[in-house]
């Protein structure tokens, strides 16, 4: 990697300075939507001179109803498996047109990115072209009906993965999406979630700054799809970080970072518990997550740097 | 307030009133999303600290940032009370709204 990738210590944006243009307003997203809290942060860390695409799905339908035109920068839809490459030709082609001071944004949901896009994704990153890829992660295909997709966890009820006497919903875990980026050598990748929206503003500024690829995985809740009450969306992105179910980690100049690492996570069945696609869970079920999350800690916490 | 604002819409009547284009301009909204709503939320503006959290993670950005104590733009929040439940202060009430 070249050291002319290594993003800068940026000026730090709070709600305080942040500006107050709204880039993403009165759009139809549902009531309480965790995605579009993510949407909304990043373009206004990023700015009037942003360049979004977005794939079929949620945003890209909430936000361009004719003759309504929700988003106030420049945005567009793509194909559901290109948005990276489209993403990708945005920038080249600004760049060819002299445009300076422009980012290309590229937000697409967990299936768009983990599942679908995950070839023009891994290409996009490959080729080293200039955008900032956000995957909001609300755990399923949301707009499409709620069907399960690759990050959905284990035991989630979905519209394919029906929870019964003989299935507990999703039976696989969600995939290592977070180090599948890294593994291409990316100058920044991260993971965040809406439940801690500084730290999430804070990486988003920070890829900003990185000429190249870069990419951040945010947790996003969505009321809708959980089967949980509106006004918790911030809630339940926050516990599940506290919980471990979820973490926040960085990934630049090829070394792991761990933001956050709890002496104690939460309770698991408190945290699941509020949300209707794990209702059904059984004792034995949440003791697999736990044993899930502890594996999985375990190996971050001693493979990648931590406080 | 800097935010797009509900513009009068008119159905094009011939083909040069449509847009170049699939969309209208950027920001372009043709009508509010109030009707959505059976709580409003309001500001109790002694309690509040102004800490902005609100206005963090409002999902509509209807929260508006001011001189002083926020406000709320209510041609466009949804109603969906995040802000009154991550309030450190309890200075959000989510009020039935009366139609």
């Amino acid at each position: 990697m070249k050291d002319d990738n290594t993003p800068t210590a940026p000026k730090r944006i709070t709600a305080k300075n942040m500006t107050e243009k709204e880039f993403f307003y009165g759009h139809k997203a549902c009531a309480g939507c965790g995605g579009s809290v993510a949407v909304r942060l990043a373009l206004k860390v990023t700015g009037e001179k942003t360049f979004a695409a977005f794939p079929a799905g949620c945003m890209a339908a909430v936000g361009f109803i004719y003759p309504q035109m929700a988003f106030r920068n420049n945005a567009i839809i793509t194909t559901f498996p290109g948005v990276a490459s489209m993403a990708s030709g945005i920038s080249v082609g600004a760049k060819a047109l002299g445009l300076k001071g422009y980012k290309t944004v590229a937000f697409a949901g967990d299936g768009g990115t983990a599942d679908i896009g995950l070839q023009a994704l891994s290409g996009m990153i490959d080729r080293g072209d200039d955008v900032m890829y956000i995957c909001y992660d609300n755990e399923a295909y949301m707009n499409t009906g709620i069907q399960k997709s690759g990050l959905t966890p284990y035991g989630t009820h979905t519209t394919t993965t029906p929870a019964g006497k003989n299935f507990p919903g999703s039976k696989t875990q969600k995939k290592n999406l977070f180090e599948i980026i890294a593994a291409h050598d990316i100058a920044y990748a991260a993971t965040a979630s809406i439940g801690y929206p500084q730290d999430y503003i804070n990486k988003v500024n920070k890829a900003k700054q990185v000429k190249g690829p870069s990419f951040i995985h945010v947790f996003a809740s969505c009321p809708t799809g959980w089967g949980s009450p509106t006004h918790t969306s911030i809630e339940l992105a926050k516990e599940v970080v506290d919980t471990g179910l979820f973490f926040l980690a960085e990934y630049e100049n090829g070394s792991f970072k761990l933001n956050k690492n709890p002496k104690a996570f939460k309770d698991i069945p408190t945290y699941l518990q509020k949300q209707g696609r794990f209702k059904h869970l059984k004792e034995e079920d949440y003791k697999l997550i736990e044993e899930h999350r502890d594996m999985k800690w375990e190996r971050m916490r001693r493979n990648w740097k931590h406080s | 307030m800097n935010r797009p604002t509900k513009q009068n819409y008119q159905r094009p009547t011939h083909i040069d009133d449509f847009p170049v284009g699939p969309q209208f301009e950027a920001g372009h909204l043709a009508d509010t999303n109030a009707g959505w709503r059976t709580f409003k939320p309001v500001i109790d503006h002694e309690k509040c600290i102004n800490c902005l959290i609100c206005y963090l993670v409002c999902p509509d950005g209807t929260i508006i940032k001011t001189e002083t104590k926020p406000d709320v733009d209510y041609d466009y929040c949804k109603g969906c009370g995040v802000c009154a439940h991550e309030c450190p202060k309890d200075a959000i009430e989510m009020v039935k709204e009366q139609r």
